[in-house]
């Protein structure tokens, strides 16, 4: 059933190169009308893989891709209502930027009054109506890019592909084109799909996250979901950054769950945490470096405390990013606010510190 | 004051450096510097300087057996050139785009030409045409030129596309052009530059071989080089270095054109 507000709908999709390579492996999506949706997955995890075939530039092996309704299946990627930012922009570099932004419309025999004016609207959606005179050589990544996005939405897809969109700036400008996309595409309206590795990106433009490795795909959720509740270890350990240990449930005492980590074993037997579904047999105990209090003296009001000895400290001038070490063995990273001008000096190499957090913050996960 | 360092890198300043490029220019030019100065020359042995004439221009110029010649150079080149310049376009673009299988010897094959010496390729053609019943002449000739020149255009045409991003094509494809509009508008004005070095390349090779036209050639089918080497034979007369240092010119004009146009466009191409 496709209900009215899906756009995309990815069926079973399996696409093999040659008889052994999988890089996709059986994924079933549904991408909702109007939706900023994340494809995000280290290199080589079959996200862009997954991107072409939308776009037609690559055919499911097995499968079925719905855009809108229709089945996709043999049709040429000039035949379908989604258009695509190349990671490298492929601006055109013998055509000026309103030579550009108008040949999609020209190839398709789009009236010439009416081709002046959608990529007028177009390049003022992008903030480069001063520029649709110049070649591509003239204009910055920056505005390539922008380039690249009128180019795409001149053409009024249903669906914007966007494949890693942002690699190619430098971080102040990435910053500031992550924020103008998730404007422009409220603005448009248009289902934008997008491509990328770095978690930072899809946390901070994505509607939904769809985590990718090796062709699968293992967790769609909303950034905060994707988070604070990560499925399972690789989710966990690829987006932010995190504290994992291995532990074994060790009973339920009174709705509680006890687990035995054997490296906080020397100051606490058990870890004590509300009741939690995954918590058979063996599971991955997780917790957030930012979610971890650091205290001086030991914090009796923290049920889950260890006494830690600092191994390393990094330098971010907001903050410092501890290494700390238990006497079991247990390593933590823990975040530290530079609060004060001389709270980092306070840190050094070696200094003993108590780490606590909430048992709630705990995250147990199934191995 | 004391003298500029010479940088470990500024080789352009170091005279040893220097005696080398000074010694490279002079045996390279000489000849020709020599060949042009001699065409004015007013002796008819042309061994020793006599004074300056265009006597011998004059004559080349109303040469009716020269004129016949260069005519039929300049037939052959224009043929081969177009026809050469569109397979060899066609072929370094399909080498450039698909993958199949044996594509590596087959493009080992494809380049054999450029590397197998001309005394073998020529032999080689006479005994096709000797197969295929066909007599030699201008049309044998043109025929074998297209076959020499094939390669040397794929090869430039290869390597123009090696820059190529692909993506550009995938782009106008999502864009809604057809297979036909993405290459008439982006990747053919992408090949130009290489499309006009190939045929600059191919022009000239066919213009001035010697070796393969000289097997393949028959009666009433002489063309310019092979006729100024039958004049040599003869003598050296200043009228062959006129008509020589008229191809010279030409040659050079064709290749300043052609170079005037590529960095043109290239200024247009560059991102």
């Amino acid at each position: 059933m496709v209900d009215n507000n899906t756009i995309i709908s990815i069926r079973d999709v399996v696409k093999r190169f040659g008889s052994t390579v999988v890089a996709v492996n059986d994924v079933s999506l549904e991408i909702k009308q109007g939706e900023f949706f994340a494809l995000l997955g280290p290199s080589g995890c079959g996200k862009t893989t997954l991107l072409r075939m939308l776009a037609g530039f690559e055919s499911p092996t097995e499968g079925q891709i719905l855009i809108d309704g229709e089945h996709m299946e043999g049709v040429e990627p000039n035949k379908r209502p989604v258009n695509m930012v190349f990671q490298s922009y492929a601006v055109f570099p013998h055509m000026t930027v309103h030579q550009n932004v108008a040949y999609g419309l020209k190839v398709t025999g789009t009236p010439k009054s009416e081709i002046d004016d959608r990529v007028r609207e177009s390049l003022s959606l992008v903030q480069l109506e001063a520029m649709a005179a110049r070649k591509p050589d003239q204009l910055s990544g920056g505005q390539r890019q922008r380039v690249a996005l009128a180019r795409a939405l001149v053409k009024k897809p249903k669906v914007l592909l966007l494949d890693e969109p942002l690699s190619a700036l430098d971080a102040k400008l990435r910053e500031q084109m992550q924020i103008e996309l998730v404007h422009l595409q409220k603005s448009v309206g248009i289902t934008f799909v997008i491509v990328t590795h770095d978690q930072n990106e899809a946390l901070s433009m994505a509607d939904r996250i769809a985590v990718m490795e090796q062709g699968d795909v293992l967790q769609v959720a909303p950034p905060s979901e994707l988070y604070e509740y990560p499925n399972c270890r690789f989710v966990a350990d690829f987006i932010g950054k995190m504290n994992l240990f291995d532990g074994t449930v060790a009973g339920i005492k009174d709705g509680k769950v006890l687990i035995r980590v054997d490296e906080f074993a020397d100051q606490l037997s058990n870890l004590v945490l509300p009741h939690n579904e995954h918590a058979k047999g063996e599971v991955g105990i997780a917790v957030r470096p930012e979610k971890i209090r650091l205290d001086e003296n030991e914090p009796e009001d923290q049920q889950v405390r260890l006494k830690v000895k600092v191994t390393e400290v990094v330098y971010y001038g907001d903050e410092s990013h501890l290494f700390l070490e238990s006497t079991g063995g247990a390593r933590f990273a823990a975040n530290l606010k530079n609060e004060a001008r001389d709270t980092h000096a306070e840190i050094v190499s070696g200094k003993e510190l108590w780490v606590s957090w909430r048992p709630e913050d705990t995250l147990v996960l199934s191995s | 004051m004391s003298r500029d360092r010479v940088n470990p890198l500024d080789y352009s300043r170091k005279t040893w450096m220097r005696l080398c490029m000074g010694f490279t220019f002079v045996f390279l030019y000489f000849p020709i510097v020599s060949l042009i100065a001699f065409s004015f020359n007013d002796s008819k042995r042309n061994i020793t300087w006599q004074g300056f004439t265009l006597y011998y221009y004059e004559k080349a110029f109303a040469n009716a057996q020269l004129h016949e010649a260069f005519l039929n150079s300049l037939i052959i080149a224009a043929t081969s050139t177009t026809v050469s310049t569109i397979l060899g376009a066609m072929l370094g673009l399909s080498l450039y785009r698909f993958r199949f299988p044996a594509q590596g010897p087959y493009e080992g094959m494809v380049h054999l030409p450029i590397v197998i010496p001309e005394i073998c390729m020529a032999v080689a053609m006479v005994a096709f045409f000797a197969t295929v019943n066909m007599p030699l002449g201008l049309a044998t000739i043109t025929v074998s030129h297209i076959a020499f020149s094939i390669p040397f255009v794929a090869v430039v045409i290869r390597a123009r596309m090696a820059g190529f991003d692909h993506a550009l094509e995938e782009a106008s494809y999502d864009l809604g052009a057809s297979q036909w509009q993405t290459f008439w508008n982006i990747t053919f004005p992408y090949m130009k530059p290489g499309l006009l070095a190939g045929a600059l390349l191919a022009f000239t090779l066919s213009l001035d071989d010697f070796v393969i036209t000289f097997f393949t050639s028959g009666p009433g089918s002489t063309t310019f080089p092979i006729k100024i080497y039958s004049m040599v034979r003869f003598s050296v007369t200043p009228e062959v270095n006129a008509a020589s240092t008229v191809l010279i010119v030409l040659t050079l004009a064709l290749t300043m054109v052609a170079l005037f146009v590529q960095s043109r466009s290239q200024g247009n191409q560059h991102g």
